[in-house]
């Protein structure tokens, strides 16, 4: 049944759209419209049904109910490919590209442009580079796709997707890993698709770029619409409180007061090969010490190399006393424990259940005599989940059920089993929505309450500056600057993540050791 | 909270049942399904003496495959173990023969000790190939599979190395023909050797670490554990399996031989993936691999007892298993 309105006529519509797996109803009469020229966020907290909406829409799976209708005809898509060929792309958040190929042969994978019988590389190149090009991203087209970095695959994964003629393209938080700069460049590149009358579905966590790039946004909790509205009408704030229908103005909690203890990790003057150099900074018990830069700047490389996960050189002290830690097995031993920001890749093995991914960093305390004591990790399974509130609807699950916010929640308690003093957590909120998020923060400010030294690494200059009580800025591998006090601000962090400011030789080291 | 844990304790009961067991119990309902066809095919089938030699015979794919399946489970794999065998039992009988110890039982004893040593040292060669060298275990295996048997052949000058020792093959005998309560040695050999690997794999946190590191290495190393150690581990567990299986084959002809072990890797492997291991890593099923390595055997025993199909096809038939069981492997993942 057509919808009569006087507004401007949907390309694409959703109505009445509900989905069940099973006895579970993970959508429930939830509709959309999304209209050419125009950009239509959908929000929503991790489990309100966003990613099945986007799916369903995309043509990856039906619905159950509802109907979905294009140009005012209904339609039923016989999957992605169908969908695709009417002009729906879908960027996904996964990366799906293969590593062994360039840029250019993942960019025209399936569609590879001939020359006669053979492919015609030079074209494929030319168009690929030109994609590139226009999304900002300085990536060449022969690069094999492996060296690049995870932002950079996003984006080729946006070029590919982009490729193909398209009048309505879906982006599943295409930010998530990338720089301010690059995230610029794609809302710019957005906006051209809005001048050139595509219509645009964006789902994102980041409240700021909704409200920066939204003509509509529509609120999703627990699978069912809560509100369709025009994007002007709404702050970051508002959005937030409709998600999670409670007041978010407490996104941070208190900073726990600032720590004086003498510092228990001193890092001077280390370099990881091709990546960081002559690095030096402390961090001390109860303290929150954040790493602020670009991407590419070296911070995540830096503490691998600290934590012993690279080869590195310089000097560590841990409660005064000189150590080499040669592996993440010796820093772990010695208290000093690492969150991988690949919290899929590195941190949690996805096909297994999660007593086995709580204790496997910690091992040796789930033994009696040579034999591994089940019921002690279904113990310490039942504590986790009631300490960090670790969602997990069947205890027999799988890591890779979870949703994202709970495998983060999963691997922090993974390493809080092995009571560390030092913490290094790296991007802890990427890609988590809104409610967690705000319960990851209040986990690492009673981590710093109980006395641990926590460092924080994140591209999300808000949040570093709402958690930390000191942010160093790294940039092309060194330590730029340091930024702290009451009224730091997010300039303050900009000036030395690019590389327009450096701090003079008064290095942070020197002035923790007075 | 309370009402949701109960229900919840069902629940997890049924659902591991429905999600776990079903590729699990899969090869075991493959084998009574062939022993079923077996009567059928033939009525000496189904007799105790028959269905001993099949598991008799079945042992040294058994007992290798235990090994095997560590390997696999930790993400790599060995073709070296048909050659491993045919070189370490060349050196055992050519060591036996020696008769450094007069006492006949010394001699054995410290027969025993030289092939299973030497099988974890062949063991420890390949680990240290692949975890130093950092090559890929296919192709250090392949290496190492043709360095073993071209040793063999060297040693036997291309006819066949026979135990001369008569009085330690008289005493050695048994453990190939013998009994103990009526069940023969080499099946309390594998039952034995089966449940220390179960035990290792499935209740040490070294069992855990294997799987661990076949499932994610990066995870792996990541959470401390020493991913190159592991690895190294499981192919010197490998090389045991091998040492206890020359035990095994070395009184039945009381002889060896280039060809001894032929292709016998690519029926541990069988067995393995059979089983329900999966052959990229990550999940190890050990009893499942002893029940593939029975199907194997089974199979060929009912097509030589069988007139309608020849047993010269056992090798075509026991290829054939293999692709049928990945398929079966597969649909029953995907109902879950």
């Amino acid at each position: 049944m057509p919808i009569m309105n006087d507004v401007p006529s949907a390309l694409l519509e959703g109505q009445h759209l509900s989905k069940s797996f099973g006895p579970v109803e993970v959508l429930s009469d939830v509709s959309v419209a999304l209209r050419g020229g125009e950009v239509h966020a959908v929000i929503g907290e991790n489990g309100a049904g966003k990613s099945t909406l986007m799916k369903i829409l995309a043509g990856h799976l039906a619905p159950t109910l509802g109907s979905i209708v294009m140009d005012g005809q209904p339609v039923v898509f016989s999957g992605p490919v169908d969908a695709e060929r009417r002009g729906i792309v879908l960027v996904h958040q996964e990366i799906l590209l293969a590593p062994h190929l360039t840029v250019a042969q993942n960019i025209f994978m399936g569609r590879e442009l001939r020359h006669g019988i053979s492919v015609d590389d030079r074209e494929m190149n030319r168009l690929a580079r030109a994609a590139l090009e226009n999304l900002g991203a300085d990536i060449s087209p022969s690069s094999v796709v492996s060296r690049l970095s995870i932002a950079q695959r996003q984006l080729v994964q946006i070029a590919r997707a982009l490729q193909v003629p398209h009048r309505v393209a879906i982006f599943d938080e295409p930010t998530a890993s990338l720089t301010p700069h690059e995230t610029e460049a794609l809302l710019k590149v957005i906006r051209d698709l809005k001048a050139k009358g595509t219509a645009v579905l964006y789902i994102s966590h980041r409240l700021q770029e909704v409200a920066a790039i939204a003509d509509r946004i529509t609120i999703l909790r627990d699978g069912k619409h809560i509100a369709t509205r025009e994007g002007a009408e709404l702050t970051p704030m508002d959005m937030a409180r409709l998600m999670v229908g409670r007041d978010m103005s407490h996104l941070y909690p208190d900073r726990p007061p600032a720590a004086t203890a003498e510092p228990i990790l001193d890092v001077r003057h280390i370099t990881v090969p091709g990546y960081a150099s002559d690095a030096s900074f402390s961090v001390r018990p109860g303290e929150i010490l954040g790493f602020a830069g670009l991407v590419g700047a070296g911070r995540t490389e830096l503490l691998e190399g600290v934590v012993g996960l690279r080869p590195h050189r310089g000097e560590i002290r841990l409660k005064g006393e000189p150590v080499a830690f040669h592996s993440v097995r010796e820093s772990m031993r010695r208290g000093v424990v690492y969150l991988s920001e690949d919290r899929k890749g590195k941190g949690l093995l996805l096909t297994r259940d999660l007593p086995t991914n709580l204790t496997l960093a910690a091992l040796n305390h789930f033994v009696r005599g040579p034999l591994l004591d089940r019921a002690k990790e279904d113990a310490a399974l039942d504590e986790a989940i009631g300490e960090f509130d670790i969602r997990a609807p069947r205890k027999d699950m799988l890591a890779g059920q979870l949703s994202g916010g709970n495998q983060q929640k999963l691997l922090l308690a993974k390493m809080m089993l092995l009571d560390p003093e030092v913490v290094v957590i790296d991007e802890p909120t990427r890609g988590i929505d809104i409610g967690t998020k705000q319960q990851i923060y209040k986990f690492i400010a009673e981590l710093a309450n109980k006395g641990k030294a926590v460092i924080v690494i994140s591209s999300e200059m808000q949040e570093l500056l709402g958690i930390c009580h000191r942010i160093l800025v790294m940039h092309g591998g060194r330590i730029a600057g340091e930024v702290s006090g009451e009224t730091m601000t997010e300039g303050d962090i900009v000036v030395y993540a690019t590389g327009v400011k450096t701090q003079a030789a008064a290095t942070p080291a020197a002035a923790a050791a007075m | 909270m309370t009402e949701t844990t109960a229900k919840d304790g069902l629940k997890r009961f049924n659902l591991s049942a429905s999600r776990i067991d079903m590729a699990a119990v899969a090869p075991f309902v493959a084998l009574v399904v062939l022993l079923v066809a077996g009567t059928f095919v033939n009525d000496n089938f189904l007799s105790v003496n028959n269905l001993v030699n099949v598991i008799t015979r079945a042992a040294f794919t058994a007992i290798i495959g235990v090994g095997a399946t560590f390997v696999i489970s930790a993400g790599g794999l060995d073709l070296s173990v048909g050659s491993m065998t045919a070189f370490v039992a060349s050196l055992m009988i050519m060591f036996l023969n020696t008769g450094i110890f007069a006492d006949p039982f010394t001699m054995l004893i410290a027969g025993v000790v030289v092939a299973i040593g030497l099988g974890a040292v062949c063991g420890l060669g390949n680990g240290l190939i692949v975890t130093v060298g950092r090559i890929e275990p296919f192709i250090a295996t392949l290496g190492t599979m043709g360095v073993l048997r071209g040793l063999t052949t060297w040693l036997s000058q291309g006819g066949s190395i026979t135990l001369q020792n008569s009085d330690v093959e008289t005493l050695y005998h048994p453990v190939y023909f013998g009994e103990i309560l009526g069940i023969p040695v080499p099946v309390i050999f594998i039952l034995a050797t089966a449940a220390i690997g179960a035990f290792l794999l499935y209740r040490t946190p070294y069992g855990r670490h294997v799987v661990a590191v076949g499932s994610n290495e990066d995870v792996a190393r990541y959470s401390g554990i020493a991913v190159g150690r592991v690895r190294t581990v499981t192919y010197i567990i490998q090389g045991l399996c091998v040492g206890i299986a020359v035990l095994l084959y070395v009184p039945r002809l009381s002889a060896s031989n280039a060809t001894t072990g032929l292709l016998w890797e690519l029926q541990a492997i069988t067995a393995v993936v059979v089983g329900g291991t999966a052959l990229r890593g990550g999940v190890g099923r050990i009893w499942g691999t002893i029940c593939g390595a029975f199907i194997l055997e089974i199979v060929g025993n009912i097509m030589l007892l069988s007139n309608f199909i020849s047993e010269y096809l056992i090798g075509a038939v026991q290829g054939a298993i293999i692709i049928v069981a990945m398929l079966v492997q597969r649909s029953l993942m995907r109902r879950t």
